[in-house]
């Protein structure tokens, strides 16, 4: 694990990308193919599963150093993150230079795996062996695998990039053997880094990766001079459901959903409609509960995709479509390179016949110019759509998030100031820090909590905000903190709905905080009422 | 039970039966210094006593007009019916621990101050001090802190500034003014490898040369960043400058930069990480929790009290032991 460890400590030690991709490049390098493919694994979010729990590790280290619980405690509480109190503990209290473990990435998985299965005694005695052997960079990646909890702080694109540094295979082409399900053997690696025209047939559940849009920002007329003449631009609603993509291949059919799962199982009734499209046929679209040609609440959607099969009292209560914007593959050829307005059309050759419920095709918004086109954003929500999608008529269909051909133009968010009344520290980077807060709004003269939410703030912000809470803390709950209701924040988020689960009977939708409202005194924040007026329907 | 020798007070210390205050925040007619960093050097006290290596930077501290004794180690000054003597306590050039014995009951009580057990090629290592009353400093009093051995830092800090200078960037090391600057001066000097020239902040360099007036063996330094003749000048150097620094306006003199803090509180990596640093340096000028247990140990004291603050985790730890410890301040019997 030396050579994994040194990787981790070099991502870690660096803000540069550059750097970061250097060193996965040279470790891609170095490593034997076993080793690679579970780096690979780990490096692109991937998780084993979980062997032992924080409970027990935290008991064992209490148990080996002699100390007291307050104080392995008091330590996770400067620490933020156990793994890491584990591994500080363990290097600081005991003598002499750790022996070290000669055992491979792989290895140690292996090692691992029957340990989830042993008595409490097996898993104590190999844990603590371990703990003696390991210097303590080793013993807190080997914590985080222990708790199923080891992530790297780098992002997929990066690690094609250093995959495709190290082979010369294209990025895009390294993209695509990364999506999908795969299991990290030597054999899987061997694929990854092989010459492209040598690489070995895809399985038919292989999909391509997403083209994604990004952000339109700014008044109608700015819009108007960045992107051209109208003409140009193929307008679609934004849909609130989850990115999809729908392939059918080899006599099956596969649905990924935009976190490249496989949910085929969650939506038979879009399977069996899919049974109709020709083989080698690849499309994009959004997964909607869909009741009567028009989407129902997010909400309802959620409960499709929160089951691992669904039932048929499901299926009748939460009808869903399969929303076709776009087409990848058309007879078993990538087509991906085809102009929108090409793809459009064979899309509306191929699907607009079907004439099936569970297929709509994503209408082409009509709109004279810019102007028109704005009027039509502004009456966005009243359709249960999230905005407008901006998409170049004569682009290819690319991969990741490239600017300039697919915008999304989005509704202005809805706004509310509340007042922070709790707060807790996050994780990672932020776990020193209290980064993750909880708003209320005023019922009476009570504020009533109504969203949660961790992003927006800068860095310095947050410092401030830190200190200005510890020291006005006026209660805790293990390490959520009541603080004195003073400060205002104006949380802006995305959607609004009744709730029974949350106190405040509403729950809402990607909440963030867009401004520090130090000019508002906590008595000007909002009211429940206000808020409820934002719920439509 | 008598009332006790030395009670807080003053912002510091205060030993009321010789008539003089330790580390004082607050004008004072007498202060007892044990080291010459600024929260333990305030201005306006009638009179500074201290270890002689650091007169010269307590005297800086003070202020122009102030009346500074320097004591030499071991040396006793007796005040009222107390003797008084500095010893090493290795946290920077003339830090020491400040011993005080009544002469009337025979009670031994020293006050640490900053300290550490680690190597500093700028000033004495600690000397333990057997007394009744161990006051110690507790800035690091966690089990998670252990230092690694400073050659391998700065090992470590060579080898980052010779890939950094390789990219034609200059490698900055956040450090604090006085202390730390000097000290990784004083591990560099003498080493043939250096990847580039040393260039200085202002705020190290008033006391580089101090320490050079001393005696004190540094690394050479090119001059000022200010008086630098180009950017170019400064690619591939190393610059020390104090946290500061950072985001100012100074720092735009520097070109493409790699920068590190050489800091125990390195040693966390979410402090490292948050800070934005390209690289944490794990050198700190204070006890680590192994040496914190040793020295406490080898005073051979029955009472620990800690001080300035920090304490409760190891005071409660040592409670737990058996053993009479507590902060300084806070009530008996807790």
């Amino acid at each position: 694990m030396r050579r994994f460890s040194q990787l981790y400590a070099r991502l870690d030690a660096t803000r540069s990308t550059i750097a970061k991709v250097a060193a996965m490049a040279e470790y891609f390098a170095e490593a034997p193919a076993t080793d690679a493919a579970w780096a690979v694994y780990f490096l692109t979010g991937r998780r084993l599963k979980r062997v032992i729990g924080p409970m027990a590790l935290r008991r064992w280290v209490a148990e080996a150093t002699g100390f007291d619980d307050w104080l392995v405690e008091e330590c996770h509480a400067t620490v933020g993150d156990l793994a890491e109190t584990i591994a500080l503990i363990v290097d600081t209290t005991r003598d002499g230079m750790p022996d070290g473990i000669e055992r491979s990435l792989s290895a140690w998985v292996e090692a691992l795996r029957p340990l989830r299965d042993a008595d409490e005694a097996t898993q104590r005695a190999a844990v603590l062996g371990w703990w003696r052997a390991l210097p303590a960079d080793e013993l807190f990646l080997l914590d985080k695998l222990l708790t199923g909890a080891l992530r790297v702080g780098v992002s997929r694109k990066l690690v094609v990039r250093a995959l495709s540094k190290h082979t010369g295979v294209p990025e895009d082409v390294m993209m695509h053997r990364l999506t999908g399900r795969w299991s990290p053997t030597a054999s899987f690696f061997a694929g990854l880094v092989a010459p492209v025209d040598a690489g070995a047939e895809a399985p038919p559940s292989k999909l391509y990766p997403y083209f994604l849009a990004t952000p339109l920002e700014g008044s109608v007329e700015e819009i108007a001079a960045q992107l051209g003449a109208r003409d140009d631009w193929q307008l679609e609603w934004k849909w609130d459901g989850i990115r999809g993509q729908l392939i059918r291949r080899a006599g099956e059919v596969f649905v990924w959903s935009r976190g490249e799962e496989l949910v085929t199982e969650r939506f038979p009734d879009v399977v069996e409609a899919a049974a109709g499209l020709p083989d080698g046929t690849v499309l994009d679209g959004e997964l909607l509960a869909w009741r009567d040609g028009a989407p129902l609440p997010f909400a309802q959607l959620q409960r499709r995709l929160n089951r691992k099969t669904v039932g048929k009292k499901l299926r009748a209560e939460v009808p869903v479509a399969f929303m076709v914007y776009d087409m990848l593959e058309d007879g078993g050829e990538d087509i991906r390179g085809l102009p929108l307005s090409e793809r459009r059309a064979r899309l509306e050759a191929l699907v607009a016949p079907l004439d099936h419920p569970r297929f709509p095709i994503s209408p082409v918004v009509a709109a004279r110019d810019w102007a028109a086109a704005g009027e039509r954003r502004e009456a966005a929500r009243d359709r249960g759509v999230e905005g407008l999608m901006v998409k170049r008529l004569d682009s290819p269909y690319r991969t990741g998030r490239p600017r300039g051909d697919w915008w999304k133009w989005k509704l202005d968010p809805l706004t509310v100031d509340a007042v922070l009344i709790y707060a807790q520290p996050g994780s990672g980077r932020r776990a020193t820090l209290l980064t993750d807060y909880t708003f209320g709004v005023w019922r009476g003269d009570e504020l009533v909590p109504f969203a949660k939410a961790y992003s927006g703030l800068s860095d310095d912000e947050i410092a401030t905000l830190d200190r200005w809470l510890r020291s006005h803390t006026v209660q805790k709950f293990g390490p959520v903190r009541q603080v004195e209701p003073m400060q205002v924040f104006e949380i802006a988020f995305e959607g609004i709905r009744r709730s029974t689960r949350h106190k405040s009977g509403v729950a809402v939708r990607f909440p963030r905080m867009v401004r520090w409202r130090t000019d508002k005194a906590p008595g000007e924040a909002d009211t429940l009422a206000m808020v409820e007026g934002l719920i439509e329907g | 039970m008598t009332a006790e020798l030395l009670t807080v007070g003053a912002g510091g210390l205060v030993c009321a039966r010789a008539g003089v205050h330790v580390d004082p925040a607050e004008a004072v007619p007498r202060a007892l210094i044990t080291h010459a960093h600024a929260d333990h050097v305030r201005p306006d006290a009638g009179e500074y006593w201290c270890a002689a290596p650091g007169a010269a930077l307590v005297a800086r501290r003070a202020g122009a007009g102030a009346t500074v004794h320097a004591v030499a180690y071991g040396e006793e000054v007796v005040f009222g019916d107390v003797k008084a003597s500095w010893h090493p306590a290795g946290h920077m050039l003339g830090s020491a621990q400040i011993r005080l014995e009544d002469t009337v009951s025979g009670e031994v009580w020293v006050v640490a101050g900053d300290y550490k057990r680690a190597s500093d090629p700028t000033c004495r290592g600690f000397e333990p001090v057997r007394c009744d009353v161990f006051v110690s400093e507790a800035t690091f009093g966690l089990p998670i802190y252990r230092w690694p051995d400073p050659i391998d830092v700065i090992d470590e800090l060579v080898g980052w500034w010779r890939v950094g200078a390789a990219a034609g960037r200059c490698s900055v090391v956040f450090a604090y003014a006085v202390g730390k600057s000097q000290r990784i001066l004083g591990h560099l000097a003498g080493r043939g490898d250096l990847p580039g020239p040393v260039w200085l902040h202002g705020a190290p360099a008033v006391f580089c040369e101090l320490y050079r007036e001393a005696g004190v063996a540094l690394a050479e330094t090119a001059g000022l960043v200010v008086d630098a003749p180009s950017k170019k000048a400064l690619r591939g150097a190393l610059v020390l400058a104090p946290l500061s620094a950072q985001g100012t306006a100074w720092m735009k003199r520097l070109g493409p930069v790699q920068t590190a803090f050489a800091s125990g509180w390195m040693r966390i990596r979410g402090t490292r990480r948050r800070k934005g640093y390209d690289r944490g340096l794990l050198l700190s000028d204070h006890a680590d929790w192994p040496a914190l247990l040793c020295t406490i140990d080898e005073s051979g004291a029955g009472r620990v009290r800690f001080w300035p603050g920090h304490g409760e985790a190891l005071a409660r730890h040592l409670r737990g032991q058996g053993r009479d410890a507590r902060v300084m301040g806070a009530e008996a019997g807790r």
